[in-house]
């Protein structure tokens, strides 16, 4: 198939930025999108022209580095899936994709689609964790689990911190994000602990970079492509204002 | 140079608790002055930087993704290996330890392996700690799974996202040291050198890759846990920007190179679908738990179905060869990865492939879907006489459950439905056991440089075991080099920082800089991806599953030429002080182009087959690995004395526990 790509070209962070349009021909329904574009810089480099600058790493949706906003979706317009997992049977002969970087003020541009996410990081280093040294443990099996627990804890774990939630949300709010972890930790007895410093830190940490507040949009739920569920901002929530009335601070 | 393994003496259970309660110490105090540099944020690497951080040690990360929760130990799907016998079916570190020697065919170290099995569990203890969601049972305990190799269940999961919640463990464990303030961590850089100064690593150049500029870091010791080298086959199921750069550079300024030709080609992948393939995906091993691995008994059941005139489904029952079942009955299709590699590729090299290609045998779950889970449902739920459709309906719910991700990745990627029709699978390379030598604290042959994780060579001989990858980053990280870095670091202790204006540190920032010029002043025709794939084909046609001493011959040439071709035609656009991932990718490339020379040297070297290291000319008449224990019962250690030009040192392997035998999995 053929098909025009409406891509979004910017040089470095001050650069204002603009969408260029590329002609890609002969697109084989097997190859990946990220493939296409592989193909696309290809023959910018044979033209002596820059190629596209994008983040991709592992290329089977668990990396978490790819991230295009494909025709209005981050990820493109299948849902539970990565930019990486689409292929190009999603798309028909003669269509018009435009592609740009996640926009949010917390994720400036790198260039072109690159986006920086290192918020993401601040925000784990802030309360992301159960404070554990190496070699503290007991014995793995010394603290039973209910299934239902450790299932829904993996389910909030499973996200693979890509930012779609923000780049999907109006308001560029990180609360999906945050409250997934938030949840991971809070479900289990091993997170009981920390749990209030936890969310106090992650949430104050998401402020400070800049992320938008939660309106309730579920647009970020929506077009997370592993699913993870805004029940986890209840949670989130919750266990916020519950720390807030216990007087930690 | 004469290699010292420092293997402890004394009996084998007891070599690593007494190495621990022996080695030197460091006091708290002197910890806050000595500084550890890690290149590579993974298993290995974050769970190093974590544990030495909390011990005092002042650390710097480097990893060139844009963080370090990326790092490509997130794709490991299956499981982590563990000798807990929470089973209760006779396992035990012993156990592990000789299905591990085994597995490898006997290429490892004893003393390596058996640290290895005992640490095991004590890594799940403290991923539990962490918050790792592994899989339970109803009762709240964890959950086990079996593995090629091994006739234990010994294998903790989390779905078939192991790695990544592992990964997201130690990244946690990380992210709160970067948030005390003891680790710095420097994402998007790319360590492009080691600096030595007297004999000693003392630190590494790297460069921003967002703003292009070149940094100079000072470390009192460097490790080095930047993971395998599989893309040197341009195509592999290891992610894009996975390189040997930064373990290349250590070797070209003296570490010496393990066991490079010990390839893992991983025997369940999705096939190469067209030449715009840029990587190969995995399916899991755990699969074959529950999957039956196939190919028509009829040549012309094969020809069909490759002309897409039959389908699976078509083809009886008794016109299906389950070949894995057929030659290793005791394993069945739980066999190693290079055995159940080497037999697919038996089958598809005769001419019963599956798909249009040839190169496919199908991974078949309708027996287990139905007959296994299906019946049990149906038992449980107290349904007689379930028909046929009832047992299914009831076992892809169970199949879902255990392995509902894998089944749509498969489905996304492929555009077939496995729970209808049977999976198509080749193998791909997936893991490389070579890489840095090192000694029993992991230290290479360079003082103060380590080398973590998949970056040594050290624990999995000619083959590695499924979900041992996940438990010995984990264990190298967490609880080897914690201990073993004391034996270096401790006299190192009134070493003051050195200034990194130090004459060694401009050098070797000088030569990186002129490599970066020198891509740009080619100004070539051909884009790096177009010697990339070249090599990696030369590789894979000649020191992939098979390798015959005339093909390494030729491909030693044909590397060499493209080498050539690569300094004389490259082109790389842009320039060097920008973000610019043309550079970076011609950096990875040109030392793959390096690298493919010597594996293909070791294996012309290595005149016996063993493990993922399969030569034409040696084998047994049923078509199996022949070793020769007599002459090659030894580590590869290769020294570079110019490129292409090495000299090679040989470490005996010496077994005093294990009765080195034949494998056998029949």
């Amino acid at each position: 198939m053929n098909l025009t790509l409406k891509v979004w070209r910017q040089k470095n962070a001050n650069d204002k930025g603009k969408f260029v349009n590329y002609q890609v021909k002969d697109v084989s329904e097997d190859m990946s999108f990220l493939e296409m574009f592989d193909v696309l810089n290809e023959e910018l480099i044979s033209r002596g022209e820059e190629p596209i600058a994008f983040d991709h790493d592992c290329r089977e949706g668990i990396c978490g580095m790819c991230s295009m906003y494909i025709d209005g979706h981050p990820h493109g317009p299948l849902q539970g899936v990565t930019t990486c997992q689409l292929h190009m049977r999603s798309f028909k002969d003669g269509d018009t994709i435009t592609v740009e970087p996640w926009r949010a003020k917390a994720f400036p541009v790198i260039k072109d689609l690159t986006v920086d996410r290192t918020s993401f990081d601040k925000i784990i280093a802030a309360g992301g964790y159960i404070s554990v040294n190496t070699g503290n443990a007991q014995d793995a099996n010394s603290l039973p689990v209910s299934k239902e627990d450790a299932d829904a804890s993996f389910a909030a774990a499973a996200c693979i911190g890509c930012g779609a939630c923000v780049a999907a949300c109006v308001n560029s709010s990180a609360m999906l994000f945050v409250s997934a972890k938030v949840s991971q930790l809070a479900l289990l007895p091993q997170g009981q602990p920390e749990r209030e410093e936890r969310v106090q830190g992650m949430v104050n940490a998401m402020d400070e970079a800049g992320f938008g507040n939660c309106t309730n949009t579920g647009a970020c739920a929506f077009e997370c492509p592993k699913g993870i569920s805004l029940e986890n901002i209840a949670l989130m929530n919750r266990d916020f204002l519950k720390a807030g009335l216990l007087g930690k601070k | 140079m004469k290699l010292q393994s420092k293997i402890p003496e004394g009996p084998l259970a007891e070599k690593w608790s007494k190495y621990r309660s022996t080695v030197p110490l460091v006091n708290p105090a002197n910890k806050r002055h000595l500084e550890v540099i890690i290149v590579g944020s993974g298993l290995a690497g974050a769970s190093a930087a974590a544990s030495l951080a909390e011990l005092g040690y002042k650390v710097k990360v480097f990893c060139f993704q844009d963080s370090p929760r990326r790092a490509h130990s997130i794709a490991a799907q299956g499981g982590i290996n563990a000798a807990k016998n929470y089973q209760n079916d006779g396992d035990s570190v012993y156990r592990l330890f000789y299905d591990t020697i085994k597995g490898g065919d006997y290429r490892a170290r004893e003393g390596n392996v058996h640290r290895l099995a005992e640490v095991s569990g004590n890594i799940i203890d403290q991923c539990v700690a962490q918050g790792v969601p592994f899989a339970r049972e109803y009762g709240g305990l964890l959950s086990n799974r079996s593995f090629g190799g091994t006739q234990v269940q010994r294998t903790f999961y989390a779905a078939g996202q192991t790695g990544q919640q592992l990964l997201l463990g130690a990244y946690s464990a990380l992210q709160r040291q970067v948030g005390a303030g003891s680790v710095k961590m420097y994402s998007r850089h790319e360590m492009l050198d080691v600096v030595m100064i007297d004999g000693k690593a003392r630190g590494i150049i790297a460069r921003d890759l967002v703003s292009g500029k070149l940094e100079r870091h000072f470390g009192h010791a460097v490790l080095l846990a930047s993971g395998g080298y599989g893309n040197v086959f341009f195509l592999s199921t290891n992610a894009m920007g996975s390189n040997v750069s930064a373990a290349w550079k250590a070797h070209k300024k003296g570490a010496y190179f393990g066991n490079p030709c010990f390839t893992q080609i991983h025997p369940t992948c999705i096939p190469v679908s067209g030449d715009h393939q840029s990587k190969l995906t995995l399916m899991s091993e755990s699969l074959r738990n529950d999957g039956r691995i196939w190919v028509p008994k009829k040549i012309e059941d094969a020809e069909a179905i490759r002309k897409g005139k039959k389908k699976a489904s078509d083809i009886a029952e008794d016109d299906r060869d389950y070949y894995l079942e057929r030659r290793y009955p005791a394993f069945g299709n739980l066999v190693p990865r290079d055995v159940a590699s080497r037999a697919a590729k038996e089958r598809c090299d005769a001419g019963f492939g599956v798909n249009a290609t040839g190169e496919a045998v199908f991974l078949d779950f309708a027996y287990n879907m139905r007959e296994k889970y299906g019946r049990t449902e149906a038992t449980k739920h107290g349904i007689e006489n379930p028909s046929e459709a009832k047992l299914k309906e009831l076992g892809k719910a169970v199949v879902k459950e255990k392995y509902g991700n894998l089944f749509d990745m498969y489905k996304q990627i492929t555009g077939v439905d496995p729970y209808e029709e049977p999976m198509q699978i080749y193998p791909a390379v997936h893991y490389t056991m070579g890489g840095l030598w090192v000694d029993y604290e992991l230290m290479t042959t360079i003082p103060g440089l380590y080398a973590l994780g998949e970056a040594n060579f050290s624990d999995h001989g000619a083959n590695r075991l499924g979900a041992s990858a996940l438990m010995q980053g984990l264990a190298d990280g967490y609880f080897v080099i914690p201990y073993t870095i004391g034996s270096y670091l401790s006299k190192e202790i009134s070493t003051k920082a050195i200034d990194t204006a130090h004459p060694a540190f401009e050098e070797a920032e000088a030569r990186v800089k002129d490599t970066i010029d020198k891509f740009f002043s080619i100004k070539g025709s051909k884009s790096v991806d177009h010697f990339h794939k070249k090599l990696g084909k030369i590789m894979w046609e000649k020191c992939g599953m098979a390798r015959n001493a005339n093909g390494l011959k030729e491909a030693i040439q044909e590397i060499r030429k493209l080498r050539e071709e690569f300094w004389s035609d490259l082109r790389v656009p842009g320039t060097a002080n920008e973000f610019n991932p043309e550079l970076d990718k011609a950096g990875r490339v040109a030392d793959f182009l390096e690298l493919g020379e010597l594996m293909c040297l070791d294996a012309l070297t290595r005149n016996e087959s063993c493990g993922g290291h399969f030569r034409e000319e040696y084998q047994t008449d049923e078509g199996e690995a022949l070793r020769d224990d007599d002459n090659f019962a030894f580590v590869s250690c290769w020294e570079m004395k110019n490129v292409g030009e090495w000299d090679l040192h040989k470490e005996e392997l010496v077994y005093e526990n294990i009765k080195i035998a034949q494998r056998s999995y029949k």
